[in-house]
């Protein structure tokens, strides 16, 4: 009954605005001065800050949602550190925002009703290796490249790579996914066991304290319930994670197809020909254009596939011819492919740059990236609705799309002060993730919720899966301190 | 062609640990302290293991100097594609006495002993930064060096070098035998893979103690005192320029 009590109190707006926690702090009244020096009594002084330039260093991420900066930023160090922390902030009702390297793009970071940001870059520890299992445990201040470096030459990788050197923790905290994505997972299939500090302090291991066995059938899935909880449930402390083998070869290669659909149903067929492949990438005309202009290439502007293959050299060979083949029969031409590690640079450079490329297309303007994701079959669809709506809206909008996972961004680039183009690409944006759900797909394939979509969250799993969700938070989060104003 | 190329490849502390000081300030902690390859000795490894992809050398042998736990760094450059190691038997405190001189004194013996055309090292380890092993080697053997490569090309029989030096690039041609020193633009190591490491467990890694080689390790250097860089102290801010000069003064400094 309580349960149902608390997550009534929470669908409904009115009631957040009148409760006390939602005043913002300033870090001039007594009660924030109090607690800071109870922060003070656990990390020290160099690690409790309340600069102004420290904290809106962390009150942003990479989205284009404005600076919200918290009134303290604690740097702890342990574990132990963090359920101290996080004790006294819920005993004093302040807001916790855990912070990782900030490259989020959804706005997750920002502090709406101020708080205590949990900076965890100083724990930052690669710990339990164990080569011949392939896992590995890290705290958040380790990195996805800082890993992978780490791990050079053990002969291991950890292949999730959403672009940004993002902290593992975090990427475990935003259900983070990638170009690999297609052929390795995202970080729901590759997280094995999380420690995660709960509101009041508590630490909780969501697999049992250094489990990793490779698959369980054991309880419910708190490990997955972490992941893509985006702050809004705990502070990600530990993260376990699947390892796999550097590839002995990788081999990339580029194609331009005709049309959207050609490229799409080459996409399809690749992967019915059980062709092993890592990277699927599409770009359409709008970006090739800008790629080419950006980087003075000479792709020919037409939707093109940038692939690339992992596994022995002898199979490099057989993939290859078998995926030349495909593009052929559906049109595509061009076929261009590169081994060694130099020539597939280049070939992949129009992809790596396709979002500074887009940028470059209106100087001064900056850029938001749309992130939906539908069944692959109705891929070919709602890329050519998508692109119509942008021409009729007169909008910038490039798109390059993890298209072996359905998912696509449109790189929109505009002009953050004027209003009316503001409005419009808002307005695209919720009628693309309105036209993705309408498709059996997200509105988030990789980015989350954040601060923007949660409107977006109800349309897309409906007020029943609202309300258990609400209630789990209400559970595990009662006072609402855990980043606040995100996903729910 | 049937060159041989001797890699030298150092065990060094991982670029990325952050460095302290012991307490009894005769050195820097290693214990339990993550070690790998010198990153410029990655960088030669794969300069050679590239040169025999193009098939212009036939065998890559790869040396360390050091306890038992230098096979590790062996079998790395066995995994990037060197095709045999050579362990040189160093330890306690001979090891750490182990500078770029004895070190020198062994590639050389090494050199002539395995009849290498070409030796290849990293220009200096990001632990002791001497940058001296290269030059003193080729010195030893009066072979001609190219050190601080950035490129480097086979053309029929001699080597073209083009060194990174502090007015821009200078391009020179040597004779073989020669040494190189890798300089960090040289090429991008590639990663050891997997399969690779699996394969390098099969590849030979021979003993050998300076003593055989007719090295002797005695050191004639003698570390003192090792401490860490003075704490950097805060700044003090000023209103003007008069309070500037008066502070300057005040230390001495005009």
């Amino acid at each position: 009954m309580i349960l149902f009590r608390q997550a009534l109190r929470f669908s409904s707006p009115r009631l957040q605005l009148a409760c006390g926690r939602c005043r913002r702090y300033s870090a001039k009244t007594g009660a924030v001065e109090r607690v800071i020096s109870e922060l003070r009594s656990v990390s020290g002084d160099e690690g409790v800050s309340v600069g102004l330039a420290v904290r809106e260093q962390h009150g942003r991420d990479e989205s284009v949602h404005r600076c919200q900066p918290p009134d303290v930023v604690v740097f702890p160090r342990s574990v132990d550190e963090v359920s101290a922390l996080a004790k006294i902030c819920h005993h004093h009702q302040l807001p916790i925002i855990p912070f990782g390297t900030g490259t989020g793009l959804e706005g997750g970071v920002g502090a709406l009703q101020g708080g205590v940001c949990f900076s965890l870059r100083k724990m930052d520890q690669v710990l339990d290796l164990h080569q011949e299992d392939f896992d590995v445990t890290v705290e958040p201040g380790v990195t996805r490249k800082g890993l992978n470096s780490y791990l050079r030459d053990t002969g291991l990788w950890f292949p999730v790579d959403p672009g940004a050197d993002a902290s593992l923790c975090g990427m475990a905290a935003t259900s983070a996914s990638g170009t690999n994505a297609v052929r390795y997972g995202t970080m729901r299939e590759n997280v094995l066991n999380l420690e995660v500090v709960l509101a009041d302090g508590t630490v909780l291991h969501t697999a049992g304290r250094g489990r990793r066995p490779r698959k369980t059938s054991a309880g419910y899935n708190l490990t997955n319930l972490f992941v893509g909880s985006e702050g809004t449930l705990g502070i990600i402390t530990k993260t376990t994670l699947r390892l796999y083998g550097i590839p002995e070869s990788m081999v990339s290669a580029v194609c331009s197809f005709p049309s959207v659909q050609s490229a799409v149903d080459s996409t399809v067929q690749i992967l019915q020909a059980g062709v092993p492949i890592a990277r699927i990438e599409f770009l359409d005309d709008v970006m090739i254009n800008a790629c080419n202009r950006f980087n003075n290439l000479s792709y020919a502007v037409t939707p093109t596939l940038f692939l690339e293959f992992h596994g022995s050299s002898k199979s490099m060979e057989e993939q290859v011819s078998i995926t030349e083949e495909i593009t052929r029969d559906n049109g595509g031409s061009d076929f261009a492919w590169a081994e060694d590690e130099e020539s597939r640079g280049r070939l992949w450079k129009a992809r790596h740059d396709a979002w500074y490329a887009a940028l470059a297309l209106r100087p001064g303007c900056k850029a938001y990236s749309t992130d939906v994701c539908v069944p692959i079959s109705r891929l070919p669809q709602i890329i050519v609705e998508t692109k119509e709506d942008l021409i009729s809206n007169n909008l910038t909008g490039p798109i390059a799309g993890h298209v072996g996972d359905g998912n696509f961004h449109c790189i929109m680039v505009l002009d953050p002060n004027d209003p009316d183009e503001v409005e419009r690409v808002h307005s695209f944006t919720e009628r693309l993730a309105r036209r993705a759900l309408a498709m059996d797909g997200t509105c988030t394939g990789e980015h989350g919720i954040g601060l923007g979509k949660r409107a977006l969250l109800r349309e897309e799993v409906g007020p029943l899966a609202i309300e258990v969700m609400k209630g789990l938070k209400a559970t595990l989060d009662p006072k609402n301190l855990m980043n606040p104003g995100k996903v729910l | 062609m049937s060159a041989r190329v001797l890699v030298g490849v150092k065990r060094v502390i991982d670029y990325a640990v952050k460095i302290r000081v012991r307490p009894d300030h005769t050195g820097v902690v290693t214990d339990g302290v993550k070690h790998s390859m010198n990153p410029f000795c990655e960088i030669a490894v794969e300069e050679a293991v590239r040169l025999k992809e193009k098939k212009l050398v036939k065998e890559i042998v790869a040396v360390s100097c050091g306890p038992q736990q230098v096979q590790e760094t062996i079998r790395t450059a066995l995994a990037m594609g060197a095709d045999r190691g050579i362990h040189v038997e160093v330890s306690g405190k001979d090891y750490d006495a182990l500078g770029p001189l004895q070190v020198s004194k062994i590639m050389a013996a090494l050199a002539k002993k395995e009849e290498a055309d070409l030796i290849i090292l990293g220009k200096q380890a990001i632990d002791d930064d001497c940058n001296q092993t290269g030059q003193m080697t080729a010195a030893l053997l009066d072979w001609p060096q190219g050190t601080f490569a950035s490129e480097l090309t086979l053309e029929g029989g001699m080597l073209k070098v083009v060194r990174e030096i502090d007015g821009g690039l200078e391009t020179i041609k040597i004779k073989m035998p020669a040494v190189v020193t890798a300089d960090l633009r040289l090429n991008t190591p590639r990663y050891a893979t997997l399969p690779n490491i699996m394969k390098a467990k099969k590849k030979k890694i021979a003993n050998v103690k300076p003593a055989d080689l007719g090295v002797d390790v005695t050191s004639r250097l003698e570390v003192l005192k090792v401490d860490e860089p003075p704490q950097r102290q805060a700044g003090v801010k000023v209103e003007t320029v008069e309070d500037l000069v008066v502070k300057l003064k005040e230390a001495g400094r005009i």
